[in-house]
């Protein structure tokens, strides 16, 4: 198989972590035998969904080659990423694969005008030179909805947080990437500005494309913006598959409670009955065969025992002893 | 019965340094009233104002926040409280948390992390009923964490030895031991997962159940007013312009700003695109004149920039401030 077809191949991805001193030593999976692939030539919103502590940010992380993987491979276009050793190869990988923060106020150093961190990242990267400099960065801000007469004697404080966001996108569109990680980019702003963000997603898939990683706890905007998802349930991905069929008709235990626990924005439709308040988290990672099954409402005596295998049903990938 | 009524607050930021005076209007001229029992929402952007509306209704009023202008008045029956100028006086009666608690925003952080839960609830009673003794106070405690699901050992645990969901929940065991009769809470959710989000919030209604209190609900996220209100007010830069029954708001929204809000709000089973607002939301510092919308607003008239439209009925309880409803003007009202 040539592997240049497909943008990026997530491939047996775990991640341990270890705490305590060296005679108390307790192992955490924060991320646990994690595939998945996205094509090259067909750009998609592919969205991780998770709750905090799900190791959605780690394996985020760890495509980004900022963290090592305990074991696995990421191939970028063929290219084992963990293997990157040489400075050139590296700047070629950061030249594709860029990421977005969670938090826009924490991006920018408060004292720097925001139009360095453009003009810096463009004159490093040798994408422009002093002559064009200006028009160049001014094109990138235009995709943003902003323009450089907007934003040159400006400094971070000057920017609503909804704005800051957007110039984070900026600087990461500035090295033309094909593809983008963006943790929890929208958390921090309000609904109505999300709805902007996100759009602008939307957007740089359609027109310019760029695949995006977009990595939430809010599943309505998933839903909205992405082709496939993927549930992750403490370092494991519990169903994967496109975002219609797993969003409305979920298969995994944990993706109904997920769905269940989103207050619909529709007043007639309440929530009726109670849910079982969350474990402690050190538990559930801890926990022998399927992690959910502490919780899960149709657990079997097998769940205790052995981890469930990936299967396929209904055009996507489960996690669980129900659909062996 | 009306427990809460907030008559024409202004409340400003006055802050004078170097010489420079700002003045940050951010509640301006509102007017509200909260029934008995009700679980009323408040909705609306970052720095609208929600926040400073609250810190005014729980009494915590302190420079350079000032009240320049109204009330807040708390009818218990027996007994009221009131927070503003009376007869051009200040009077900022006490509020305790027998009668009024306050969930604050980022609450997460308000636990002392060097003080066991434990020892931070016996704080807490000891300040509010003289001569507590050990044994009387473990009963209390014991009854109150059972009767919110909470488990016992909590109260042996440090703050950062829980999960957030669970200090949440601790907080507001904390709130709640007094039985208020009003409950504030500012944004109760917003640093939570959905899963722990649900569990905060029924707790929250289950205590309403059981104590007959009125909540009231500041979010930014609709979808939980929702589920959770039975009333809703939109606040724009500093001012309510829409109040209503939760179903109308949904079903009936009338102020423009208040269309977008909820046409911009995702739902699952929906792929349609959604627009987001216009514009961002005015300086405080410095709003714009007439009706402060009017910048980010496509129907804006002539008269949207010269006045500012007065909060009224539109149909029975459905208040709309908005030239394109009603043509009075708060210019008019004084």
């Amino acid at each position: 198989m040539d592997n240049s077809e497909k943008l990026l191949i997530v491939k047996d991805i775990t991640k341990v972590f270890s705490r305590g001193s060296l005679l108390s030593r307790v192992n955490l999976t924060a991320v646990n035998n994690v595939s998945f692939e996205m094509e090259a030539n067909k750009p998609e919103i592919f969205a991780i969904v998770g709750e905090s502590g799900s190791g959605k940010t780690t394996l985020a992380r760890i495509i980004l080659h900022l963290v090592e993987p305990t074991s696995g491979h990421i191939l970028y276009r063929g290219k084992d990423v963990t293997e990157i050793k040489s400075k050139k190869e590296k700047i070629e990988f950061m030249l594709a694969v860029q990421p977005i923060f969670q938090n826009p106020f924490e991006t920018f150093n408060p004292l720097k005008r925001i139009v360095t961190y453009l003009y810096e990242t463009a004159l490093n990267y040798k994408i422009a030179n002093k002559s064009n400099l200006d028009k160049f960065v001014d094109d990138v801000l235009a995709l943003i909805g902003l323009s450089i007469q907007e934003v040159r004697d400006r400094y971070p404080h000057e920017f609503s947080g909804g704005q800051l966001q957007r110039l984070s996108i900026a600087r990461a569109l500035i090295v033309g990437p094909s593809l983008l990680i963006a943790d929890e980019p929208v958390s921090m702003l309000d609904v109505s500005l999300r709805m902007s963000i996100v759009n602008l997603f939307k957007e740089l898939k359609n027109n310019h494309d760029v695949s995006i990683i977009y990595i939430t706890h809010d599943l309505a905007t998933a839903y909205y913006i992405s082709d496939r998802i993927a549930i992750m349930f403490r370092g494991n991905v519990v169903e994967l598959g496109p975002v219609e069929a797993v969003l409305t008709r979920p298969l995994h235990p944990y993706t109904r409670v997920l769905k269940e626990a989103i207050p619909e924005p529709t007043p007639t439709k309440k929530w009726s009955g109670k849910i079982d308040f969350s474990a402690i988290e050190i538990e559930e990672f801890s926990r022998v065969g399927c992690k959910f099954a502490g919780r899960c409402p149709s657990v079997m005596e097998i769940c205790k025992k052995e981890e469930p295998k990936s299967s396929f049903v209904d055009g996507r990938m489960v996690k669980c002893w129900l659909y062996k | 019965m009306i427990i809460l009524q907030i008559d024409r607050v202004k409340a400003y930021y006055k802050t004078n340094a170097y010489g420079t005076q700002r003045t940050v209007k951010a509640v301006d001229n509102v007017s509200l009233e909260v029934e008995k029992d009700e679980t009323f929402g408040i909705a609306g952007e970052s720095s609208c104002g929600k926040s400073t509306l609250i810190k005014v209704i729980s009494g915590t009023i302190k420079p350079p926040l000032t009240i320049i202008e109204g009330k807040v008045i708390y009818n218990f029956g027996n007994e009221s409280i009131y927070i503003g100028k009376v007869d051009g006086q200040e009077k900022i009666e006490k509020v305790t948390w027998e009668k009024v608690s306050y969930i604050p925003q980022s609450s997460m952080s308000v636990l002392n992390p060097v003080m066991k839960v434990r020892d931070i609830f016996y704080d807490l009673l000891k300040s509010h009923q003289k001569l507590m003794e050990k044994e009387a106070f473990e009963k209390t405690m014991k009854e109150h964490l059972n009767s919110l699901g909470l488990p016992i050992g909590v109260l042996d645990s440090y703050p950062h030895q829980l999960s957030g969901g669970m200090k949440q929940r601790a907080i507001i065991a904390l709130a709640t031991i007094f039985k208020p009769r009003v409950i504030l809470a500012d944004e109760p959710t917003s640093a939570l997962d959905v899963v722990v989000q649900r569990s905060v919030l029924q707790l929250l209604k289950e205590i309403q159940n059981e104590n007959r209190n009125t909540l009231i609900l500041v979010t930014h996220d609709m979808s939980i007013l929702a589920n959770m209100a039975n009333r809703i007010g939109i606040m724009y830069a500093g001012k309510i312009v829409e109040v209503a029954k939760v179903e109308d708001i949904f079903e009936n929204p009338m102020h423009p700003y208040t269309k977008f809000l909820i046409n911009s709000i995702p739902r699952i089973g929906d792929k349609s695109d959604r627009l987001s607002i216009p514009g961002f939301p005015p300086n405080l510092a410095d709003p714009p004149n007439g009706c402060r919308f009017h910048p980010r607003c496509p129907y804006a008239m002539d008269i949207c920039k010269e006045k500012s439209p007065l909060l009224c009925d539109v149909t029975e309880g459905h208040k709309v401030a908005c030239f394109l409803t009603s043509e009075e003007s708060e210019n008019g009202q004084q």
